[in-house]
């Protein structure tokens, strides 16, 4: 691949597109291939995501783990590590949500308990990449190793947790109790309608708000701060940051707590926002799609809330096109979601000698010599 | 006590069922994995193998269609995984990650198209599903003590791919450590620039890897649909793919360690089955939940260095740039 490096504007703009488009024509070609009409189906995926009367609140409500998720994944990515583990750290992050509504709240009213179970998702995920970190700092385990694992130990733990000790008693089904309903974040249709905006009901809530700024927040930390330097040094370059005098093993560690409970917050929005209780596999492979989004939006918190919204969208037209067509289901979704991956993931620059080579006659001509 | 005697026996023989596409996907993890590939795709590959096998030996009534089906998919999906990481020189993570959503994705869909069963296979018929094999002398042995149980009860009578399976350990071990394809597969891994000065192409040799890994995953899942199971059910690799990937770890990228370690597994997982809801004398319910995380715990403290160290291939996960 030996080729000019691309402009920018050919970089993060051009590039993903292109890969977009590799990815939605071989899905194309695949719902071609089991009897249904492509086009068709995509206007009802976007019908479906923006257009119907509450399909836009739902496509907002998935963005909003995506974006949780996506942010978890780039953190770790810009101090050179491959967290994996998102879909276990949001796993446990909706352990440590639950476990504190179910402590407190019998006496908290909702304007601490959140905050509160907001906080011990985020440290509960955090805990969860706390031992992949150190062992990647101090012992030079691999990270992408030890977080698969941890996913699996996850798992495990949660089942035996929600058909155990936190089963709601009286009940079969593994799942705690009902959360009071301070404990509920408040619905998005329920806010703006307090200011006379009516709105279609929806599970939209607060958290949207709280991943934006929490966008905003990474922003800052990664590119303003000492820290988010020296994370960004060490991803770019871990033994000039020792040499030059930076702690790579407290970096190391610091940055999968960041990623971690950053995963964690997920629960804000899928356990606090919706269901109100802890169910079994709440996490859905978030976790693993946050990847797609951290990559496809280059590990920038602006890049992301757009990836977090074509994944969104894609989810949420994915159940319209469940009910539509005979053939198209949810994997049906899940198989394009697979395409970005690979084209936007590991084929990321599959098309960049072919860009190189079509914009070279146009980028040359500024810098040349006459 | 003779009931204790006979669980035992019942509880090897099913380790040795369930150990067996561990050990398949195993092995094609060491080979990949030597060459300097990181493979967390065998789960994906498994689990498209099983689906093809599953729907072609439904269709032509060949179970040997089926297991040349499953083969063929999975080397696909090798040649894709091979493409991204070797050619295009992509994240092999990012890769592995997309064919295993790519695969649970695709049989689900083009199950429900072909056979419209919510993404499982009609059931098979026993003529659909491969043979049994009883070893020979299995039936005089069978009555002397503890020998004739080894013998009879737990090594004969299962499908052929449980000895393909263990077949292909001593297969590996000589490929890798015998043969000159062998030595060369192990240094691409190691120090590929060694190799490429040597006059011999990398991106070749790695490509020869992947793709035999592809074939040992095809295998594992033809085992899963149409030998171990009579059909094809969505996510029916269920995390096999990566506890074989433990396994490898487990068993520092060689292949009888690794056969061990798939063997513990497989037990521990036999184990939890035939334990589900039963109490155990002095502890109480059994700790079924721990004992199907266990393999992933071994491992992380494994890597963590806590019993003896796991270290990886010199150069795997790094790309070589042709032509350097």
């Amino acid at each position: 691949m030996n080729h000019a490096p691309l402009p920018a504007w050919a970089d993060i703009g051009l590039l993903p597109l292109l890969n977009i488009l590799a990815a939605l024509v071989v899905s194309g070609l695949i719902i071609a291939a089991i009897g249904e009409d492509p086009f068709r189906a995509m206007a009802v995926l976007f019908q479906g995501a923006f257009l119907t009367s509450n399909g836009l609140g739902y496509t907002l409500y998935y963005t909003t783990n995506f974006i949780f998720t996506g942010l978890a994944v780039a953190v770790a990515f810009h101090a050179a590590m491959f967290n994996i583990g998102g879909e276990g750290q949001a796993y446990l992050g909706g352990l440590g949500a639950g476990v504190a509504v179910l402590m407190a709240d019998s006496f908290l009213p909702g304007l601490l308990l959140i905050p509160f179970a907001v906080i011990f998702s985020a440290l509960f995920g955090a805990a969860w990449a706390f031992i992949p970190g150190w062992l990647q700092a101090k012992r030079g385990s691999h990270i992408v190793i030890t977080t698969i694992m941890f996913n699996f130990i996850a798992a495990s733990l949660m089942v035996s947790l929600l058909a155990g000790p936190l089963m709601r008693e009286g009940q079969g089904a593994p799942e705690t109790r009902p959360f009071a309903e301070a404990a509920q974040m408040p619905y998005m249709h329920e806010m703006l309608g307090a200011l006379g905006i009516v709105v279609p009901r929806s599970p939209l809530n607060l958290s949207l708000l709280i991943a934006l700024a929490v966008a905003a927040l990474v922003w800052f930390i990664i590119w303003r701060t000492r820290f988010g330097y020296a994370l960004r040094a060490m991803g770019a370059s871990p033994g000039a940051a020792e040499y030059a005098g930076m702690n790579t093993v407290r970096i190391t560690v610091l940055a999968l707590l960041f990623s971690g409970g950053l995963a964690g917050l997920m629960a804000s929005n899928a356990v606090l926002g919706e269901p109100h209780k802890l169910v079994l596999n709440f996490t859905g492979g978030y976790g693993f799609t946050g990847i797609a989004v951290a990559l496809m939006g280059r590990n920038h918190p602006v890049g992301i809330i757009l990836a977090a919204l074509l994944f969104g969208a894609l989810t949420q037209g994915g159940t319209e096109l469940d009910f539509e067509f005979q053939t198209i289901t949810r994997e049906t979704v899940q198989v394009v979601q697979g395409l970005i991956i690979l084209f936007s993931g590991a084929l990321a620059y599959l098309f960049a000698p072919m860009v190189a080579r079509l914009i070279a006659p146009f980028t040359a001509k500024k810098g040349a010599p006459a | 006590m003779s009931d204790f005697l006979f669980q035992l026996v019942l509880t090897l023989d099913a380790t040795l069922r369930v150990a067996t596409p561990l050990i398949l996907c195993g092995m094609a993890g060491i080979l990949s994995e030597r060459s300097g590939v990181i493979d967390i795709g065998l789960e994906g590959k498994m689990l498209a193998g099983a689906f093809s096998a599953a729907a072609v030996a439904h269709l032509t009534g060949s179970p040997w269609a089926g297991l040349f089906a499953a083969v063929m998919t999975a080397v696909l999906l090798a040649a894709l995984h091979g493409f991204a990481c070797i050619t295009a020189r992509g994240n092999q993570v990012i890769s592995g990650l997309a064919i295993n959503i790519l695969a649970s994705a695709l049989t689900v869909t083009i199950g429900i198209a072909l056979f419209r069963r919510g993404g499982a296979t009609p059931s098979l018929t026993a003529e659909e599903r491969l043979p049994v094999v009883d070893l020979p002398l299995a039936e005089t042995l069978a009555g002397v003590p503890l020998i004739g149980d080894l013998y009879s009860e737990i090594l004969s009578g299962h499908r052929i791919l449980v000895y393909v399976a263990l077949l292909a350990v001593p297969l590996t071990a000589f490929l890798l450590y015998r043969t000159r394809f062998g030595l060369r597969l192990r240094a691409v891994g190691e120090s590929p620039e060694a190799v490429d000065s040597a006059g011999i192409s990398v991106h070749l040799m790695r490509y020869k890897a992947v793709l035999l890994a592809g074939v040992f995953c095809g295998l594992a899942g033809a085992y899963l649909s149409i030998a171990h199971g009579g059909e094809f059910g969505r996510e029916m690799s269920a995390g096999k793919g990566y506890i074989a990937l433990a396994a490898v770890i487990f068993g520092k990228w060689r292949p009888v360690p690794t056969l061990f370690a798939c063997l513990l597994f497989g037990f521990l997982g036999a184990a939890a089955d035939r334990l589900q809801g039963r109490e155990i004398p002095f502890i109480g319910a059994a700790p079924t939940d721990l004992m199907i995380a266990l393999p992933y715990i071994l491992t992380v403290v494994l890597l963590a260095g806590f019993i003896g160290k796991a270290t990886p291939p010199r150069d795997i996960g790094v790309p070589y740039p042709k032509g350097k």
